[in-house]
């Protein structure tokens, strides 16, 4: 009998690696369920004494046992240059623990955070979680730090912790392995936060398209109440909105109303949910904390990664890839390494012709710019966002112009609807889009009305309506309350700007993206 | 008093105690009755004292909630930017093909899988590294 160890991971389900664990079992083997190594490519993913297969078919089941899966074989797991060239502090267990097993996870130094910070209390805490440079991993890098700070100097009969797990962006799922691989991590540093600021009460709020992450934190939440109390943990499901994602809209949500975007200020550090002041961060950002709350951890977290994007970057490798997967790593990694060493190109064996960094809000980057390096302000002066860390390939095939509607027709499906340029700009910039690939447009009935004297008779060129949708994202980018509609004009803008004949070249309106 | 009414006292008392109940109701609602009609708002609104409207715009806010019920097994599709980057638009002729009247396709934004897309769930199971026949064989078994 052998110990056979396959991951239970949503995407590794989602690839047969139910069946084929079954099939090991049946054969009088133990099967280990395991959190995933987070190179999908492989997955499901076989490991035998730290050796792997995959990806896994039934049909190898026999060939696996009798050591003759040669052609699956990828030896040792550990080195495997995907894995070899990490540096995985977030996701330092993924791929090696039983993600419910409180005795692998406190093998594997869990709960030593919570105990330290327990003992050198509060301050101290909001010291080194201030001096790691923790940053918000959710998007918008915002220290954490200073947002606990805010929050613990908040007095208050109440406070909650709140984590953002309402992980909508395409082309990441960092969030979702961590609460299915990991999800006592997450506890640990929602309960750390709990001890900093003097808040009894956390939520997690987890998108319903998870349903896994769902089952595993609600499990993990009852396994590990006795540890964490008197912190107590919640699990809340959303309903399907991308806005949700958005931190005040989030609360909203959480207090059952409809996911509007609130204006800040006040921030949900002073007022937050129901109110009271509330930490609200990403799943990324609270997990990373005990490892900083470790003896020493601060000081070496943040001697990792460049200028100010401090420590470790759990960055997901998606879309159009050869080797798509999780890969941690401290900032500072250029794009195209990460693009065409790391990811190996694209699946289809075409040229890369543009990638997406940071979700669906994220500029489209050209294949001249892949020396930009993975840092926030280096991001943010090229006109792009890191977002989330979610790295979307696509390949030659793909239309720019019809993405950038997409991009467009994404915001006009998501906006919470309360302010103007994200609500009607969205819905004005898929018309502008579709008008400039269909070559301008002609006069309308008004127009050509004997009384509008005034108005212009020739319609519309093309170049003008160019000229209207830079306005339009203008006033989108400067004009929105939330990142949905301020960030929407990246992709349609930096699409415009590398690809203008993917919008000018004589294409139908129809074959755009549905 | 209806059965309805009856299960949604239920389900309002089992909730109402908790902070910011209404979406876990919503939720609890929808999957007993495949729906969240006008009927259940109007009942829910007054298990917690708040107006039909303040349901209603709830209700109408969030892609999940629906109106009316669809006995039709439904099969949702990843049409997002990474599974449009692994071609799921080409798939979709023949899957609106294979699900016909029969099959409801709904159109989700990530399902988290994105480096092995095209991706469909039906009910809670996840589907990935989807082509053409295999995506029209899961509408199929919908």
């Amino acid at each position: 009998m052998m110990i056979i160890r396959i991951s239970d991971d949503a995407l590794a389900r989602a690839l047969g690696a139910d069946e084929l664990a079954d099939a090991f079992a049946s054969k009088g083997h133990e099967v280990e369920r395991v959190s995933s190594w987070g190179m999908h490519w492989l997955e499901p993913l076989v490991e035998i004494d730290g050796k792997g297969f995959g990806p896994a078919t039934l049909e190898d089941v026999d060939d696996i046992l009798n050591g003759e899966a040669d052609e699956i074989a990828i030896g040792e797991i550990e080195q495997h240059p995907f894995i070899a060239r990490q540096q995985r502090l977030t996701f330092a267990r993924a791929g090696k623990t039983r993600p419910l097993s409180l005795q692998d996870y406190e093998a594997t130094g869990g709960w030593s955070g919570l105990k330290r910070a327990r003992k050198i209390g509060s301050a101290q805490i909001l010291d080194e979680v201030t001096q790691s440079g923790l940053r918000g991993r959710g998007g918008a890098g915002f220290p954490a730090g200073i947002k606990w700070q805010t929050a613990a100097k908040t007095p208050a009969s109440r406070k909650y912790i709140v984590c953002n797990a309402d992980e909508g962006d395409s082309g990441t799922f960092a969030d979702r392995m961590l609460m299915e691989g990991d999800p006592y991590l997450l506890i640990e540093g929602m309960a750390i936060a709990g001890e900093a600021v003097g808040a009894d009460k956390g939520y997690i709020y987890i998108r319903s398209e998870y349903p896994d992450a769902i089952r595993k934190m609600e499990k993990a939440i009852g396994l590990s109440a006795g540890i964490v109390a008197p912190f107590e943990l919640e699990v809340r499901v959303g309903a399907g909105a991308y806005v949700c994602g958005e931190e005040t809209s989030l609360l909203d949500s959480l207090e059952g109303k409809r996911g509007e975007v609130r204006a800040k200020p006040p921030l949900p550090a002073i007022e937050g949910l129901f109110g009271k002041p509330t930490i609200i961060n990403n799943v990324l950002t609270l997990a990373a904390v005990p490892h900083i709350l470790a003896e020493g951890g601060a000081s070496q977290y943040e001697k990792l990664g460049i200028a100010r994007s401090k420590g470790t970057m759990p960055i997901q490798i998606a879309g159009n890839v050869k080797f798509g997967g999780l890969f941690e790593t401290a900032f500072g990694l250029t794009l195209g390494e990460l693009v065409n060493d790391i990811g190996g190109g694209t699946e289809s064996g075409r040229p890369v012709k543009a990638v997406q960094v940071g979700g669906p809000l994220g500029a489209y980057i050209h294949p001249d710019d892949f020396g930009i390096r993975f840092d926030y302000e280096e991001f943010t002066a090229a006109d792009a966002l890191i977002g989330h860390g979610g790295i979307t390939v696509f390949d030659d095939s793909v239309d720019m112009g019809a993405m950038a509607r997409f991009a467009m027709e994404f915001c006009a499906a998501e906006s919470c609807g309360k302010c103007t340029p994200c609500r009607i700009g969205s819905v004005r910039g898929v018309e502008i889009i579709d008008r400039i690939r269909a070559g301008g447009r002609a006069p309308d009935h008004v127009e050509r009305l004997d009384v509008m004297h005034n108005a212009p008779r020739h319609g519309r060129s093309q170049e003008q309506e160019i000229g209207l949708l830079t306005d339009l994202c203008e006033t989108m980018k400067f004009g929105s309350l939330c990142a949905l509609g301020g960030f929407t004009p990246f992709p349609v803008m930096s699409a415009l700007k590398h690809w203008p004949e993917d919008f000018t070249k004589a294409a139908a309106p129809a074959e755009a993206a549905q | 008093m209806s059965t309805k009414e009856h299960k949604i006292g239920e389900i309002v008392a089992e909730h109402h105690r908790r902070e910011g109940p209404l979406l876990p109701i919503l939720h609890a609602v929808q999957d007993e009755f495949g729906c969240v009609d006008a009927e259940s708002e109007a009942l829910i609104a007054k298990g917690l004292n708040l107006s039909r409207a303040d349901v209603h715009g709830v209700v109408s806010f969030y892609h999940d909630f629906r109106h009316t019920a669809d006995p039709r097994p439904e099969v949702q599709i990843c049409r997002a930017e990474a599974c449009k980057a692994r071609g799921v638009e080409d798939l979709m002729d023949e899957a609106t093909a294979a699900a016909g009247e029969r099959v409801r396709l709904t159109t989700v934004y990530c399902l988290g899988l994105c480096s092995a897309g095209p991706n469909a769930r039906v009910g809670d199971r996840l589907h990935a590294r989807l082509d053409a026949p295999g995506l029209a064989k899961i509408i199929e078994n919908a």
